[in-house]
């Protein structure tokens, strides 16, 4: 039991390790700001390129979003970050991350919009056209928004993952927030940092996801 | 356009490394096959376990699944493969990974289940008890049947994305497919290992993704 | 058997939800092969008091007497209890997984412990009396509402329960179809069965029914004979209802 706590909740190493952990959690955040608007609006796009009436467009994007949603994002990753070089392109790790999740978020995030998008009743297309408002607008201030309002839960739920999706970063040596934590792990050989930086996400995601839950059950009744 | 082939589908290497892709195959499909069974048992019969309405019990299971749904699941690996042996605990990186996917999976597979029991009307437990059926009976019989089909297309999506994770096991060094795909490529200079990987992925979702829907449309049942 | 006095016997029964009493005391005998009806503005209580007799909702004072066996005791085995009391609801609450045979035999395979072939013969009989043994394969999705309250009557009454209680059962149904099933219920009445009904159906009630018992405001206020509540009660609130409802 005490091999426990000295292994795992030594806050004598948590202390030191805190502000390496903290510059990772800075990280960690910035990726979160890129990350997330980018595949919101990539899947918006995705989902807008659904409705349209070129059917060609339509599948080629379809088959691309169940080829970015089979490949799992940590493949997707190491695909870009090390696969490119071997054709000349060299990024630097946020660039890679950036991209692969791009490609995957959009992929995901695009479902949920098409969900959503489809569970407005046409009837709000319909009269929004009817006084003239063009495509565009009606998807815009009409459509998306109760689109929106439909599928909260899931979007929610989906940024959470884009956030836990940030640590797979490491993997690439971008000095994210775990990343920070398993480099000062192996210089103490301790597991403290890593409970540390398991606790800042808890203390991050934890009230997200009880939100969720909520308003899962919000939606069931 | 030679070069991108031989960069990335250079025949001499898809020739010689397949083999290693295809082991990488099988441990990820055992890994992926095991996660399932015991992650989704688990979330049952914690759902099971809620029906009891007992608050401490409610408390404890609520707390878990929190956690793992909230933790990032490379946090989880981690920390369970490097502190566990300096507490003289050791186990191999597959139990690892398959022990962390299988609580994730668990915590997931336990909301979504609860959902559905709470989504079976008030009445079909009325309607059981008032013909003498006990509540493990009206459970097992009327409620469970009915709240598992309507959790089939949130969990067939759910399981899925979660089974991707296997990939994690590639920094803690299990041989699945990317670990060896990467292995390769570092020994060969050569990408083709790689896309090879992703290709070995592909080959092994697209029917799980199409085993997924299959069940959603068979057993699903939207009210 | 039984001695000579009420299958059902209702005593000072308290029913409180957060502020609002429900039920104040109500005092209530029900004797065997009576049909009782249960009349009254809603909120009333009557539901509330109907639900109570199989325990699906728990009294907060009072007690519940059925042949000899105070039903709210701690030490009563409510699932036996509640096998000697069928219910019938205004929703029906059929199985949709299962078909309608199956609806009918879940309890007398899990509670009975009959054999799946003596389940069913027993199904096929209960559904032949409700007149639905054609339908016993089907699913209650593809049954009418009026089929699916009469499976529900079938599903009750494979029990053999001494007592049925009626929760509005033809409340939810098209109007149409309301007939299919009150058929039923005075199928039911004529071989003897002992009923608790609540509902709307008030010409039924004058032709059926041994006594009207009309509640207002969690108490009971008047009771008697069809005739004299339809001609003439002795409450004004009664006759005012009465008037609404016969109108």
């Amino acid at each position: 039991m005490q091999a426990i706590v000295q292994q795992f909740f030594n806050f004598g190493i948590m202390a030191k390790a805190l502000p390496l952990v903290l510059t990772g959690l800075r990280t960690t955040l910035l990726i979160c700001l890129v990350v997330i608007p980018l595949g919101l609006s990539g899947g918006v796009l995705v989902a807008a390129i659904s409705l349209s009436r070129n059917a060609p467009f339509r599948r080629i994007t379809r088959l691309l979003v169940d080829l970015f949603r089979a490949l799992p994002p940590l493949v997707l990753l190491i695909m870009v970050y090390s696969g490119l070089p071997f054709i000349g392109i060299r990024l630097t790790p946020l660039a890679a991350v950036s991209i692969a999740f791009f490609l995957n978020n959009s992929s995901y995030y695009g479902e949920i919009f098409r969900a959503g998008i489809e569970s407005v009743p046409s009837g709000q297309w319909e009269a929004a056209r009817s006084t003239g408002l063009s495509a565009t607008q009606t998807f815009l201030f009409v459509v998306l928004p109760q689109a929106v309002r439909n599928v909260l839960p899931d979007l929610v739920s989906n940024t959470i993952e884009v956030v836990k999706l940030t640590s797979l970063a490491s993997v690439v040596s971008m000095p994210e927030m775990l990343y920070s934590a398993d480099m000062a792990r192996s210089l103490t050989f301790n597991a403290s940092p890593i409970v540390l930086a398991a606790a800042i996400y808890l203390a991050i995601l934890w009230p997200a996801v009880r939100l969720v839950s909520r308003l899962e059950h919000a939606v069931a009744r | 356009m030679e070069r991108f082939v031989d960069t990335f589908f250079k025949p001499s290497i898809l020739a010689s490394t397949w083999p290693a892709i295809a082991k990488g195959m099988l441990v990820t499909i055992e890994i992926a096959v095991l996660v399932v069974i015991t992650g989704l048992a688990l979330g049952l019969a914690l759902a099971v376990l809620r029906t009891l309405r007992n608050r401490l019990l409610d408390f404890v299971i609520i707390i878990f699944i929190d956690f793992f749904r909230a933790i990032p699941p490379l946090v989880a690996v981690l920390l369970i493969y490097f502190g566990l042996p300096n507490v003289g605990i050791k186990i191999p990186s597959f139990a690892v990974l398959w022990l962390v996917l299988s609580l994730v999976l668990a915590a997931f597979a336990e909301e979504i289940f609860w959902a559905g029991i709470l989504s079976v009307r008030r009445g079909q437990w009325e309607a059981a008890r008032s013909t003498g059926l006990g509540a493990g009976q009206t459970l097992a019989f009327v409620v469970l049947p009915q709240a598992i089909r309507l959790a089939v297309p949130p969990l067939t999506n759910r399981t899925i994305a979660i089974i991707k994770n296997t990939a994690l096991g590639t920094v803690i060094g299990v041989p699945e497919i990317i670990n060896n795909a990467t292995t390769a490529v570092s020994f060969l200079g050569n990408a083709t290992p790689l896309m090879m990987g992703a290709i070995a992925y592909l080959i092994l979702f697209a029917p799980i993704v199409a085993l997924g829907s299959f069940i959603e449309r068979r057993f699903a049942w939207r009210r | 058997m039984r001695p000579d006095g009420p299958i059902i016997d209702i005593r000072g029964v308290y029913k409180r939800y957060g502020a609002v009493e429900v039920l104040k005391g109500i005092d209530l005998a029900v004797a065997p092969r009576e049909l009782v009806f249960l009349i009254g503005p809603s909120g009333a209580g009557k539901s509330t008091l109907l639900r109570c007799c199989n325990r699906l909702e728990e009294p907060d004072d009072g007690s519940i007497w059925f042949d000899g066996v105070e039903l709210l005791a701690a030490k009563t085995d409510i699932n036996a209890m509640r096998r000697r009391i069928g219910m019938v609801f205004q929703s029906f609450n059929l199985y949709p997984h299962m078909t309608a045979l199956g609806n009918v035999t879940l309890a007398l395979r899990k509670v009975l412990k009959k054999s799946r072939s003596e389940a069913d013969a027993i199904g096929l009989a209960v559904l032949e009396r409700v007149g639905l043994a054609v339908k016993a394969k089907s699913y209650p999705n593809e049954l009418s509402g009026g089929q699916q309250q009469r499976v529900a009557i079938a599903r009750a009454l494979a029990l053999e329960p001494e007592m049925m209680l009626f929760d509005e059962p033809t409340s939810a149904l098209d109007p149409e179809l309301v007939g299919s099933v009150l058929a039923v219920m005075r199928d039911l009445r004529e071989s003897g069965m002992t009923m608790l009904v609540v509902s709307h159906e008030m010409r039924f009630a004058r032709e059926a029914a041994d006594r009207i018992v009309f509640m207002d405001h969690g108490a009971i206020l008047e009771q008697g004979p069809p005739e004299q509540l339809f001609t003439a009660a002795s409450h004004e609130r009664t006759r005012a209802f009465m008037a609404e409802v016969v109108r």
